[in-house]
C-alpha cells in the first residue's frame, strides 16, 4: 500500500517537471518572444528594450531555471498586461472558475448517473437506446454553439437567464449546464456499463434471493460498486471541464482563469499563458492522484499494482 | 474494466444497421459536398455583397431561391460557404487523424510490444499528455505560430494521440503472445517486421473505431479554436469562424449560426454513429 502511494507520488512530480518545462517552452515556440511582444510596428531599438527589461537575453536554459526556482516558490512572474504578480491575478479568478467547474460536475453527475442506472436497469429496452442516442447527441453537440443557442432562447427570448457575468448565483447556470453537457455522455455510458456488470454479479443474486426490493438492492448494493470508476472518472472530467471552461468563460464573460487565459494570449501576455498552463496541469494531476489514491483505499486489489 | 460474462442480449440488428447506414450516409454526404463544393456551389464564397447583407433563407420570409440558405454580415453566399466550410471540416479531420494516428500507434506499439521500461516511458509520456490542458495549449501554439489551416492540422495532431495510444499498447500486448507472433519470431523475422507485418495488421481494427472518434474529436476543437479566433484565419469558411461571425447578429438573423451550427451538430453525430456502428460490427466489445 505505501509502496503504491510511494510510486505514485513520484509519477505526479515527474509528471509536474514535464509539465514546467514544456508550458516554459510553449511560449518560447514563434523563435524570439521580444518580436511578439512588441507587436508589429514595434522599432528594432523597441525589441531591443524589451529583451533587455524581461531579461529574454539570457540564455534560455537559465530563464528556465529562473522561472522554475522562482514558480516552485509560488511566485509566477508578472503580468506584462497588468503589471501586477501573475499568481495573484490567477488567485483572484480562481474562485469563479473552480465554482463553474464544480456547477458543471454537479450538474453532469445528477444528469448522467441517474440515466445510466435507468439504462442499465432495462438494458436492450428502447429507453436505453434512447438514452444511448441522447448520449450520443451530447457528444455531437459543439459546446459554443450550444452556448449561443442558450443564449438566444433562454438568455433573450424568454429573459430566464442572464447572458453574461457572474453577479448573481444564476449567472452559472447557463454555462454550467454547457460545461456539463461534455461530461454527460462519458459518465453516462460508465455509470451504465458499471452497473450492468454490478446487476450480474452473484452478491446481487444472493441479495435478490434474501427477498430485498428492486430499489434496495439497486441503490444500496449494485451503485456502491458501480460508483468507483465513476468517481474516478468524474475527478478527471472535472479536470479536463477547467481546462476546457476557457470557450465557455470566454462567451459567457466569466472573468474567470480561462477568460484570463484567453485574454493573455490574444494580447501577448506570456507569463501569465505559461503559469495558467501550468496551474491547471498541476491541478489535474493533484485531481487524478487523489482519484487513484482514494480507489487505492477503497479497493484492496489495486494497491499491490 | 472486467469484461461482462453474461452475454449480452442481442439488440435489433435493423435498427443498428439503420443507425450505422445513417451515420455512413452523412459522412459520406458531406464528404462528396467537400469535393465537389467547386463544382456545384451556387456562388463564390468569398465573393461580397454589400446591397445584399443577412438576406434570410429561402424558406423564411424575405428569402431568395438566388440565395438558398441565405447571405452573411458581408452579403457572401451561405450556402457556397457551408460547403466549402465542409471541405475545411473533413481536411481537419482526415489529416489530424493521420497525424495523431501515426504518432500514438508508434508510441502504443512500442511501449506494447516491448514492455519494461519501454513501456515505462510510454505510459509517462501518455500520463503527462493527458496533464496538459488540450485548447490552452492549442490556442497558445496557433496564437505563436500563426494561425493557418496546416498549423491547426498540426497542433492538433500533435495533441489528439493518447487514445490511439492507449489502444494500440493495450491490443499489442494482447496480440503480443500469440502463437503467430512466436512462429514469425522462431521463422527468424525482424522484430521491425514482427511489429510491422504481424502485430499491426491484427490491432486495427479498434484503432479504427479510434479513428473515427478522434475524427470528431478535431473537427469540433477546429470549430472551437476558429470561433476564438485562434483557428483557420478569415476569410477562410470553416464552420466555426461563421458562427463567430454571425454571433453579433444572432439574435435578429438567427440562422447566421444556426446553419453552420447545425451542419457542425450532423457531421459530428454522423461520425461518432458510424463510429458506434463500426465498433457493433467489427465487435471490438463495449468500451
Amino acid at each position: 500500500m505505501l509502496r503504491f502511494l510511494f510510486r505514485r507520488m513520484v509519477l505526479a512530480l515527474l509528471v509536474c517537471l514535464t509539465v514546467l518545462v514544456v508550458s516554459f517552452a510553449l511560449t518560447r515556440l514563434s523563435g524570439d518572444l521580444a518580436i511578439s511582444i512588441a507587436g508589429p510596428n514595434a522599432t528594432a531599438q523597441d525589441i531591443e528594450i524589451i529583451r533587455k527589461n524581461y531579461g529574454l537575453d539570457r540564455p534560455l536554459p537559465l530563464q528556465f531555471i529562473d522561472w522554475a526556482v522562482h514558480a516552485a516558490q509560488g511566485d509566477l512572474g508578472r503580468s506584462y498586461l497588468y503589471h501586477a504578480p501573475v499568481a495573484g491575478l490567477i488567485k483572484e479568478r480562481m474562485p469563479i472558475t473552480l465554482t463553474l467547474g464544480l456547477t458543471g460536475l454537479v450538474i453532469a453527475l445528477s444528469v448522467s448517473i441517474p440515466l445510466g442506472v435507468v439504462a442499465a436497469m432495462r438494458e436492450g429496452s428502447a429507453l436505453d437506446k434512447a438514452i444511448g442516442l441522447l448520449a450520443l447527441f451530447g457528444q455531437a453537440m459543439p459546446s459554443f454553439w450550444l452556448s449561443l443557442v442558450l443564449i438566444i432562447w433562454l438568455g433573450l427570448r424568454l429573459q430566464l437567464l442572464p447572458i453574461s457575468g457572474v453577479d448573481t448565483w444564476d449567472g452559472y447556470v447557463m454555462p454550467g449546464v454547457v460545461l456539463a453537457f461534455s461530461a454527460i455522455p462519458a459518465l453516462m455510458r460508465l455509470t451504465r456499463a458499471g452497473m450492468i456488470d454490478a446487476l450480474s454479479s452473484d452478491y446481487i443474486r444472493t441479495a435478490r434471493a434474501k427477498g430485498l426490493s428492486t430499489t434496495k438492492i439497486v441503490l444500496k448494493h449494485a451503485l456502491r460498486n458501480a460508483a468507483m470508476p465513476v468517481v474516478s472518472v468524474a475527478a478527471v472530467q472535472l479536470g479536463f471541464m477547467l481546462g476546457g471552461s476557457i470557450v465557455i468563460e470566454a462567451i459567457f464573460a466569466l472573468h474567470g482563469v480561462g477568460y484570463l487565459a484567453w485574454e493573455s494570449i490574444s494580447k501577448n501576455d506570456f507569463p501569465v499563458v505559461q503559469a495558467v498552463v501550468l496551474i491547471l496541469a498541476i491541478i489535474y494531476i493533484g485531481l487524478t492522484l487523489a482519484a487513484d489514491m482514494m480507489n487505492a483505499v477503497l479497493d484492496p486489489r489495486l494497491r499491490t499494482a | 474494466m472486467s469484461a461482462t460474462i453474461v452475454p449480452r442480449p442481442r439488440r435489433m440488428p435493423s435498427a443498428r444497421h439503420a443507425a450505422t447506414l445513417l451515420g455512413a450516409l452523412i459522412v459520406g454526404a458531406v464528404l462528396l459536398v467537400a469535393i465537389v463544393a467547386p463544382f456545384v456551389a451556387p456562388h463564390d464564397p468569398f465573393a461580397q455583397d454589400l446591397n445584399l447583407r443577412l438576406v434570410p433563407p429561402q424558406w423564411m420570409d424575405g428569402g431568395s431561391s438566388v440565395h438558398p440558405f441565405g447571405t452573411d454580415q458581408l452579403g457572401r453566399d451561405y450556402l457556397s460557404r457551408l460547403m466549402y466550410g465542409a471541405r475545411i471540416s473533413m481536411t481537419i479531420g482526415i489529416f489530424t487523424v493521420i497525424t495523431s494516428g501515426l504518432i500514438g500507434i508508434t508510441l502504443g506499439l512500442l511501449g506494447g510490444y516491448f514492455g519494461g521500461r519501454v513501456d515505462d516511458v510510454v505510459m509517462f509520456v501518455i500520463t503527462c499528455r493527458l496533464a496538459i490542458p488540450l485548447i490552452l495549449v492549442a490556442l497558445t501554439v496557433v496564437a505563436l505560430v500563426g494561425s493557418s489551416l496546416t498549423v491547426v492540422i498540426l497542433t492538433l495532431g500533435l495533441l489528439l494521440w493518447e487514445r490511439f495510444a492507449v489502444v494500440s499498447r493495450t491490443t499489442t500486448m494482447q496480440v503480443r503472445n500469440l502463437d503467430y507472433i512466436a512462429a514469425a519470431r522462431a521463422a527468424g523475422a525482424s522484430r521491425a517486421h514482427i511489429v510491422l507485418r504481424e502485430v499491426l495488421p491484427n490491432i486495427l481494427t479498434p484503432l479504427v473505431v479510434v479513428a473515427t472518434l478522434e475524427m470528431a474529436l478535431a473537427i469540433l476543437l477546429e470549430a472551437a479554436l476558429s470561433f476564438l479566433g485562434l483557428g483557420v484565419p478569415p476569410p477562410l469558411p470553416s464552420w466555426g469562424l461563421m458562427i463567430a461571425e454571425g454571433k453579433d447578429y444572432m439574435f435578429f438573423s438567427p440562422w447566421v449560426i444556426m446553419i453552420p451550427g447545425v451542419a457542425l451538430f450532423v457531421l459530428v453525430l454522423g461520425i461518432n454513429l458510424l463510429g458506434d456502428g463500426l465498433r457493433d460490427l467489427l465487435g471490438t466489445g463495449r468500451r
